[in-house]
């Protein structure tokens, strides 16, 4: 059966600041396993994003245990274990499309024909073919988001994780481009940690939504999906859509609530 | 073609009508003198020609108005130029000549502005004009500074004529090649690369180590607020007479400008970036060849293009405080001594023209490396 991928433990991140110490991350406990689809939302500074570098090693916790593929986040990464798409593509511009997604390749020390497959097969699989000779300031921002995504699946990891990948994107880029992950997924049986404060792209994609609430960082509620796997856009349309819709918005609102009584 | 001929505005009128002022003026003073100069009384002719026909075309075709002022005011110039190599006694030119000087002059500036109203997609068309129209500028800053000089007789020791320096160029093409390999070649270029590598090397030592970077940040701090006067004859004592002190004083000015500018340009990759090459376990040295000094580059330049000039002056400056009896330096301080102006300004072009391609060298080459920065994608459409 599936396994865990990510395990946290009673996780805590405190930030130590001029101001005091401010606690991003507080009493995390969570448990993915292989195959899930992942989403973490809750308003700004509810820390969905530091939870996410926690996952990537690109933050330390300050208490509490987590493991990435059962081993420390800093040796999953080491080990090439996640790809990690940022909220902006952060391609390079001297580079062409192609030798960006070449990049991570030519760090693990691939040689060259595997690079070059590698490219071709996951240009192809966020529909760019054609495009490989362009640099990134000559395309639009959907196009360079693709090829960031393109990139992280270059390393073919079975994580992938996601910071808000399609906030800064058009309505119709992001259906379209959302639509495009969950055949990804469906197809790749991947696992897939992913940001957003936008409750319908959350409850589209997910299998799993972890609601967050700011102040310390902490997690409200964790929504099951029963949608099935594979879906269409016109599911949003439906009861059961809007049942679960309506459960991560009343987390939310919780989450808010308490922060008010509190302050 | 285009058909996109744009009227002269009230300044290029002007320059119309003042043209043909100066032109009818200096024939009226002719006419005095019982056209006894020939030259100029068909200089006027043409200069009134001239101002009258490029008005009528200028509401016609920019491109014809244009060449037209252009060979007509470049033929007047060179009716004067003959006028002055002619006369007995070069000092003794009348109202007549500086008005006819004037006149062709307004009439090489409306053509400039006609060639600045051509509208054209041809990319050839517009290299060309992109280089004509600095040209006829230049020219006519020399043809002015000839005419003033020659008309008015003025000592060669105060200012040579451009003919004068040219002249003297074409005649000490020996000494100044000599002179240009022992400055140009061996103190600028070899204290160029060794300044340059070094500062670029100790930018990357600093950045490595935040040690390093409280240490030798502020003595290279130091090093840059060093006078040169003072700094070239030190290095004489150090490094003996010859081009080796001059590329020491060479290296000491051009270490600081290459350091600061590397320092800068090696934090200037952005935090998204480096997290990316974090996920992928990327070593410090991946890092830095693949993200951080790309990123840098721009900033790489800046220096480069900085050092090329200062280079230069600090290796003519230094050639002063002791030196063999070669060099562009050198030439310059004992020439002035001998009153032989010319042959000074003939060092002076010799350092301006070099200095120039040395930096135009540069700015092509950073034009090819980061054509991806968007400054270079503004510049290249």
């Amino acid at each position: 059966m599936s396994e865990s991928v990510i395990q946290v433990d009673k996780l805590s991140l405190t930030f130590q600041t001029n101001d005091g110490p401010v606690h991003a991350l507080s009493d995390i406990d969570l448990d993915i396993q292989q195959g899930d689809f992942v989403s973490l939302i809750g308003p700004s500074g509810c820390g969905k994003t530091t939870l996410l570098r926690v996952i990537a090693d690109l933050e330390k916790a300050t208490g509490g245990n987590i493991t990435v593929n059962g081993v420390s986040p800093e040796a999953a990464r080491q080990a090439r274990g996640y790809g990690y798409v940022f909220q902006a593509a952060g391609l390079y511009p001297w580079r062409t499309i192609a030798k960006n997604v070449s990049l991570p390749l030519e760090i693990m020390g691939l040689d060259s024909a595997t690079r070059k497959e590698r490219v071709a097969r996951n240009l192809a699989l966020v529909n760019l073919e054609g495009f490989e000779k362009k640099y990134p300031w000559q395309l639009s921002g959907g196009m360079q988001q693709r090829a960031s995504i393109a990139r992280a699946l270059a390393v073919e990891p079975d994580l992938l994780l996601m910071d808000e990948p399609f906030g800064a994107l058009d309505e119709i880029v992001r259906d379209h481009l959302n639509e495009q992950l969950l055949a990804l997924w469906a197809k790749t049986n991947k696992t897939v940690v992913f940001v957003t404060h936008s409750i319908p792209e959350a409850v589209y994609l997910s299998s799993h939504i972890v609601v967050m609430s700011p102040r310390p960082g902490r997690i409200q509620d964790i929504v099951v999906s029963d949608l099935p796997r594979e879906r269409t856009l016109d599911i949003r349309e439906t009861p059961e859509f809007l049942r679960i819709a309506n459960r991560v918005r009343e987390g939310l609102r919780a989450g808010h609530s308490y922060d008010d009584v509190e302050s | 073609m285009l058909d996109s001929t744009v009227a002269p505005k009230a300044l290029e009128r002007f320059l119309y009508l003042s043209a043909l002022c100066f032109g009818v003026l200096a024939l009226g003073l002719l006419l005095l003198q019982f056209f006894g100069k020939p030259l100029l009384v068909s200089t006027s002719l043409l200069v009134i020609v001239a101002a009258i026909v490029g008005y009528k075309l200028s509401f016609h075709n920019s491109a014809m108005a244009a060449v037209w002022l252009l060979a007509t005011s470049s033929l007047a110039a060179a009716f004067l130029l003959l006028f002055l190599s002619d006369i007995e006694s070069q000092g003794a030119v009348g109202f007549a000549f500086w008005f006819l000087v004037i006149a062709s002059w307004v009439l090489a500036w409306a053509s400039v502005s006609r060639f600045t109203e051509i509208n054209t997609l041809s990319r050839g068309v517009n290299a060309a004009l992109s280089i004509l129209i600095p040209l006829i500028f230049g020219v006519w800053l020399l043809l002015l500074w000839e005419f003033v000089t020659k008309g008015h007789d003025v000592p060669k020791v105060l200012l040579p004529a451009p003919s004068d320096i040219a002249d003297r160029f074409m005649h000490s093409i020996p000494t100044l090649w000599a002179d240009f390999k022992q400055t140009f070649i061996k103190s600028v270029l070899t204290g160029y690369i060794m300044g340059c590598s070094a500062g670029f090397l100790v930018a990357i030592l600093i950045d490595r180590s935040p040690f390093l970077k409280a240490g030798l940040l502020p003595v290279g701090n130091l090093v840059a607020a060093l006078p040169i006067v003072g700094v070239a004859p030190i290095m004489v004592m150090w490094f003996g007479f010859d081009w080796q002190s001059k590329a020491a004083v060479v290296v000491v000015m051009t270490f600081f400008p290459m350091l600061v500018n590397t320092v800068a340009g090696l934090s200037a990759a952005s935090r998204i970036q480096l997290d990316l090459m974090n996920t992928y376990a990327a070593n410090y040295w991946q890092t830095l060849f693949k993200l951080r000094l790309p990123e840098a580059l721009p900033f790489i330049f800046n220096a480069l293009k900085i050092n090329s000039t200062l280079a230069l002056i600090g290796a003519i400056v230094a050639e002063f405080f002791g030196t063999p009896i070669v060099g562009m330096g050198f030439r310059i301080s004992t020439e002035v001594g001998k009153m032989n102006v010319d042959l000074v300004w003939a060092e002076i072009a010799v350092a301006a023209l070099a200095g120039s391609l040395f930096y135009g060298l540069i700015a092509l080459l950073e034009r090819l490396v980061t054509f991806w920065h968007p400054s270079m994608r503004a510049a290249a459409r």
